[in-house]
């Protein structure tokens, strides 16, 4: 990160702070008229992180940054970016931090492929587990067994 | 004065720890009676310690005792009763001296009720219990002592956070304290097996009690405190997939897993050194649970703890306690002998299956939880890992375990018929497709997704209905037969489709509010009215009102029906406390059989209007009453006959040595 990228964070977490009043995250004037349009952009506010905040998407927060996001995200939806378009222009701008769901990147290979290699390893495990048992399995009794079965079953007559 | 006896209370508790944590297990290397016979004693006396020293930090809070640094830090005059007493451990160090507290009380249960155990395995389980209350009393002592002095003494203190100034923090903590600790006992089992080389089905069943226990409590712990975030936060969720959330959700993931493996173990042997490895696990993501929490790593909304040398003092004990467990587990696992032989296609196998998509689950969890720490630390890059990752991971490897968990309980043990069992579902599949049906037909028909996860929600519960029904004959034999046989069904049956129905009931819960919920924003003026789902929502006035140490805003709605009944007025209102200078929303809710109408109050337009979030949440109930039936169902396996005895019998003389269990 640059040092003007952290000064802006700076700022803005300081604005965080220094702001108390409670609101609610989407305000009725940032609505937009078209419903499909709407529903898009609150799809993607819900990717998106409130960056001053603990945790939070832009969609569920009050802070102010949300906010001006929020109307961010509407107005490139308004210009006619494609969803993909709108979560570039915000990740130039603020950094792959914003992003709840992290990009399939190498660096993030670790995350997206360990349940599925988990789930494989695993399952191979028991698979092949399962096949050893098959041929490990209880096998026939050899002479001696054989022979004291005899005995024992004979001896209840 | 009381407060020093509650700080010299718990310094004796560490030294006491120390004695319980070596001379029991020294005895049981030696064969020696006598020592291995200090654990029980030191276990009850150390539980009694920590409670007189727990007892004297909420006197200091109940009589307001701000010469206490940490009463005045959190604590305020004017609180109600009962936030000063939960007040205790709403903050870092009481929080982790009810962990200690909680850690303790299961080490002197065991005392109490291990009686039938083997004498060395008590001493072994004993002993690691103690290793584990005193690394942690330690802790407590020297980086996060509650018992500090204040002087002078100021006059007030500085309140609670108000977040927390809530009767979820009566409930909520304790519970996920005794599911978390819980899994202490069946960690020290795991490790007591090891040290010992032995373990069998007698084992099991000594563990099985316990974990059920832990994961009793946990699943109350969760489920309270996603209600608690539901109410208190303003916006309606119930899930944030917080990391905070996350480390409760790892233990009982693994715990559930647990669960099931202690049972293919003590019903059929197998699966011993796996369920051993998933006992040291469970406890092993508690730990870590408490380590995210504790020492502030993460920035989220339940951390309050930020000091560095809290989180060096915990991850060494992690690491030990982890480490240590994992490396005995490696280096003595192959002493204990594999199980016996099943099937693919039985309930053995079942439960394998069930066992690999947990702990994927689990795996999937906790990379998420901790990948961004480990890209900071690796890169110094900063990311974000939040729900539409988890969503996308989570969901595709726990659906397919919903989908299947019908199939278990009908499987025969070690070689079952799948087609049989199909066929035995058929009427349970055939009503979850109707109930598909029926919500994509005539409730949404633009969401397929709906449809599907409330039919799976539906195929769990009359997949349990199922198993009930077959096991008592219903419809093949007489009334008074089926009567006789239900009766006669072990509890542990009734437990096992009580929480398989109660996850169904969660399902559809979740399914309904995440699909279907709908949302108005509006601006309203004083008699303007909102309509959402068939329902009119008046807004009359908005009142200011003086609690005892807040102020409120409150805003009077009237509800009533499309087609004009009247259902009463819903209040909603926003808070400031001013001794933190913090403002809180508290929701307003009405619960409509068993959906609910969620009222939350915003700021003024410049126009003088106020913008109100109103939430119509479709069956959102059943998240949580899903989670009690799931409680209940553990609490009905516990009181099951097998459990509650206990194996072995009671010997009249308890000197046979380490001879014990049933093997």
């Amino acid at each position: 990160m640059n040092g003007g990228a952290k000064q802006a964070l700076r700022t803005l977490v300081l604005a965080a702070v220094l702001w108390s009043s409670p609101a609610l995250a989407v305000q009725p004037d940032e609505v937009l008229s078209d419903p499909v349009l709407e529903q898009r952009a609150r799809d993607l506010s819900a990717e998106l992180r409130c960056m001053v905040c603990q945790n939070q998407s832009i969609d569920d927060s009050d802070a102010e940054l949300a906010r001006d996001l929020r109307i961010l995200v509407r107005d490139r939806l308004k210009a006619g970016d494609d969803n993909g378009q709108v979560l570039d222009y915000v990740v130039a701008r603020y950094g792959e931090f914003v992003l709840l769901k992290p990009r399939f990147s190498v660096r993030n290979a670790l995350l997206w492929g360990t349940p599925f290699v988990l789930l494989l390893v695993g399952g191979s495990v028991i698979y092949a587990n399962a096949r050893l048992r098959k041929t490990d399995g209880p096998s026939a009794l050899n002479k001696d067994e054989q022979a004291r079965l005899d005995q024992i079953l004979n001896g209840r007559d | 004065m009381s407060i020093e006896l509650g700080h010299f209370a718990l310094v004796l508790a560490f030294a006491l720890a120390l004695v319980q944590a070596s001379v029991p297990i020294i005895g049981g290397q030696l064969k020696n009676e006598a020592l291995m016979r200090i654990g029980e004693p030191a276990a009850i006396t150390g539980f009694a310690l920590v409670a007189l020293s727990f007892v004297a930090l909420t006197m200091a809070y109940v009589q307001s005792d701000f010469s206490v640094l940490n009463v005045w830090e959190n604590s305020h005059s004017a609180k109600p009763l009962l936030f000063k007493i939960t007040g205790t451990w709403g903050n870092h160090e009481g929080s982790m001296l009810l962990w200690v507290l909680i850690l303790f009380f299961f080490g002197a249960l065991v005392a109490v009720f291990g009686r039938n155990l083997p004498l060395s395995l008590r001493a072994n389980v004993l002993g690691i219990q103690g290793a584990i209350g005193s690394a942690f009393v330690l802790f407590i002592l020297a980086t996060s002592n509650p018992f500090a002095r204040l002087d002078p003494a100021p006059m007030q203190g500085r309140d609670l956070n108000p977040i927390l100034q809530d009767i979820g923090l009566a409930v909520h903590p304790p519970m996920l304290y005794l599911g978390y600790v819980g899994f202490s006992v069946a960690f020290s089992f795991a490790i007591a097996a090891l040290i010992e080389g032995r373990i069998d089905a007698a084992w099991a069943r000594w563990v099985r009690p316990w974990t059920l226990a832990a994961w009793l409590f946990l699943t109350g712990g969760i489920a309270m405190g996603s209600y608690w975030a539901y109410y208190e936060l303003g916006w309606g969720g119930f899930w944030f997939w917080d990391p905070v959330e996350n480390a409760s959700l790892l233990p009982w993931l693994a715990g559930t897993a647990l669960l099931h493996s202690a049972l293919v173990m003590e019903k059929r042997s197998a699966l011993k050194i796996w369920t051993v490895l998933l006992a040291i696990l469970t406890f092993s993501l508690s730990l870590l649970g408490t380590f995210l929490v504790r020492s502030g790593v993460l920035t989220s909304v339940h951390a309050f703890a930020t000091d560095p040398t809290r989180g060096v003092f915990i991850l060494a004990i992690l690491m030990v306690f982890i480490g240590g467990s994992l490396a005995l587990f490696a280096w003595r696992a192959a002493t204990l002998s594999a199980g016996g032989l099943f099937q693919p296609v039985s309930r053995e196998g079942a439960l394998v299956l069930n066992n690999l998509l947990l702990t994927t689950a689990t795996a999937t969890v906790l990379i998420g939880t901790l990948y961004p720490l480990l890209i900071e630390a690796v890169t110094g890059d900063k990311i974000s890992v939040g729900p539409p990752f988890f969503n996308l991971t989570f969901g595709p490897l726990f659906l397919p375990l919903l989908a299947i968990v019908p199939f278990g309980p009908l499987l025969a043990w070690k070689r079952g018929d799948l087609a049989a069992v199909a066929q035995r579902l058929f009427a349970a599949f055939g009503i979850a497709l109707a109930a598909a049906l029926l919500i994509y037909l005539v409730v949404d028909r633009t969401s397929v997704l709906a449809a599907l996860g409330i039919g799976l929600g539906v195929w769990l519960v009359m997949g349990a209905l199922t198993d009930l029904v077959l096991k008592s004959g219903l419809g093949k034999v007489a009334a008074p037969v089926v009567l006789r046989r239900l009766t006669g069904l072990p509890r542990s049956v009734f437990g096992t489709a009580l929480a398989h129905a109660g996850l169904g009931l969660t399902t559809i819960g979740i399914v309904a509010v995440t699909t279907l919920e709908t949302e108005r924003i509006v601006a309203m003026q004083p008699g303007d009215s909102v309509e959402l789902h068939g329902y009119v929502l008046r807004f009359d006035n908005l009142r200011p009102f003086t609690g005892p140490n807040y102020t409120e805003d409150q805003g009077n709605f009237a509800l009533s029906r499309k087609t004009g009944a009247d259902l009463g007025e819903i209040m909603s209102s926003k808070r400031f406390y001013p001794a933190r200078q913090m403002p809180t929303t508290e929701a307003g809710i009405r619960t409509l059989g068993l959906s609910q109408l969620y009222v939350s109050l915003g700021e003024k337009t410049p126009s003088g209007a106020l913008i109100v979030r109103v939430w119509w949440k479709p069956m959102v109930t059943l998240i949580w009453l899903g989670a009690l039936v799931m409680m209940a169902g553990g609490a009905v396996s516990l009181l099951d006959r097998r459990l509650r005895v206990g194996a072995p019998m009671p010997r009249k003389k308890p000197a046979a040595l380490p001879q014990g269990g049933s093997a």
